[in-house]
């Protein structure tokens, strides 16, 4: 059947952030006043782009050495890494993860980043990888530290790394962060209380894994994502030329 | 036939923040890391169809330009088909066309571009052809989850009065946010495509 179309599973609208969030003051005047109209599934949401291996460079993954001038950065070493899924528990392969994050003390290699801690010169910032055939991604970095930002005149940030996702289809394109596990500026963050769900929120801290450690080397942290998953459509709507 | 049952819930969004180009353009975030990186660029050498570039700016709830925005798109290519397994229409695909791009807006202009194709009509539902139209995927600082919507051209004025999607606006006034203007511009052809997030003229947003 090649009109067969395979629908994903309707966004849980409960599960992440309304577009106006007060307390997130920049979201107050770039939020939509009118309710979003959703549409049901066409070729134009269930496709998406694809990537090749070819389009990465080998160090790519690597946030430790892929900027490394004179040296290696300075910071906690650590190596992330965990399964990209989707609702139905099977693993997206070849999806495009895209991380940025800030240095060891909390500043981002970013022309508008005026916070006084130091860039440091062996460290870039960002990396990017795809998954394998059972949905795995890892990466190696140092861990980010908390920055303060403009909201709030003593807001911080919990350290994070940000994760951008590109799966199968244009309906699961996801952009989000990962927290650490027992970071205390979780709770009181603005950004991560915009999400409405302390599910939805734990769904986003990485776990320490002690077994994922390079012994002597790096610790690890397990995250896992998980994308909308698709369903074959079991039934044709309508018959052709049917009113 | 495979059986399958909800497992998980998607994991929840969070905004790009103002520093989104580092991972995903790190050029415009002032430094030069990836040997190949991904562009506003969707055309090569060899893609069909009609070469055409598309402008404008992100506008937020004051009036003012969002400078810190990133955009996506997703389009079918000059036959009307996309570049993935899922589209199974009897149509060409076209080897040099991708069907994606990534741009940023300009840090004092606010202005985006991307250089691409006039895409193809594609079908919609039910055997219901589409009106030629572009994805836009938006993320910005203060955007806690990306802004779906889709752009339609101008000069398509009878495909756009059939398109299921823009007739299922129900309030007509609305439809034009989404229908980009085609201008000329030294010899070349420009669509004009400024999105609203907030206020008068609002664009429409999609929950797709």
């Amino acid at each position: 059947m090649t009109d067969r179309v395979s629908e994903y599973l309707q966004r849980d609208t409960s599960a992440h952030p309304p577009a106006y969030a007060p307390t997130y003051k920049t979201s107050v005047l770039r939020s939509p006043r009118n309710a979003l109209i959703s549409l049901q599934n066409s070729l134009s949401e269930i496709t998406g782009p694809a990537f090749s291996a070819e389009e990465l460079g080998p160090l790519d993954h690597d946030l430790i050495m892929n900027y490394a001038k004179d040296g290696l950065p300075i910071g906690e070493r650590i190596i992330v890494h965990g399964f990209v899924r989707d609702e139905f528990g099977r693993p997206v392969r070849n999806a495009l993860v895209e991380v940025w994050q800030a240095n060891a003390g909390g500043r981002y290699r970013h022309r508008n980043d005026k916070y006084l801690a130091p860039v440091d010169p062996n460290f870039g910032g960002c990396g990017r990888m795809l998954t394998d055939d059972n949905g795995y991604y890892f990466f190696r970095t140092i861990k980010p530290g908390p920055y303060p930002w403009r909201n709030r005149v003593n807001d911080w940030r919990p350290a994070h790394i940000h994760f951008s996702l590109s799966g199968d289809a244009w309906a699961q394109r996801l952009i989000t962060q990962m927290y650490f596990e027992g970071d205390p500026l979780i709770a009181t963050c603005p950004i991560v209380r915009t999400i409405p769900n302390e599910e939805a929120v734990r769904g986003l801290i990485a776990s320490l894994d002690r077994g994922g450690a390079v012994q002597l080397d790096s610790l690890a942290y397990r995250w896992d994502i998980t994308l909308r998953g698709a369903r074959a459509t079991l039934f044709e709507n309508r018959i052709q030329g049917a009113k | 036939m495979s059986y399958h049952f909800q497992v998980a819930k998607e994991s929840a969004s969070q905004t790009a923040g103002p520093y989104v180009h580092i991972g995903l353009a790190p050029n415009q975030a002032g430094f030069d890391i990836f040997e190949k990186n991904f562009s506003n660029v969707l055309v090569g050498p060899n893609t069909a169809g009609e070469r055409i570039a598309i402008e404008g700016r992100v506008i937020d709830g004051s009036g003012t330009p969002v400078r810190d925005v990133l955009i996506e798109i997703w389009q079918a290519n000059a036959a009307g088909r996309y570049n993935h397994p899922a589209d199974k229409q009897d149509k060409q695909l076209d080897a040099d066309f991708r069907g994606w791009g990534r741009g940023t807006s300009n840090f004092e202009t606010g202005v985006y571009r991307f250089e691409t194709i006039k895409p193809g009509a594609v079908e919609g539902r039910n055997g219901r052809m589409m009106a030629p139209h572009i994805n836009f995927w938006i993320v910005a600082r203060g955007i806690n989850i990306g802004l779906n919507t889709r752009m339609y051209f101008d000069d398509e004025v009878d495909a756009n009065a059939q398109d299921p999607v823009l007739n299922m606006i129900e309030w007509e006034v609305r439809r034009k946010t989404l229908i980009a203007e085609r201008i000329q511009r030294d010899g070349k052809t420009v669509y004009r495509f400024d999105i609203r997030l907030q206020g008068e003229d609002e664009t429409v947003f999609f929950d797709i």
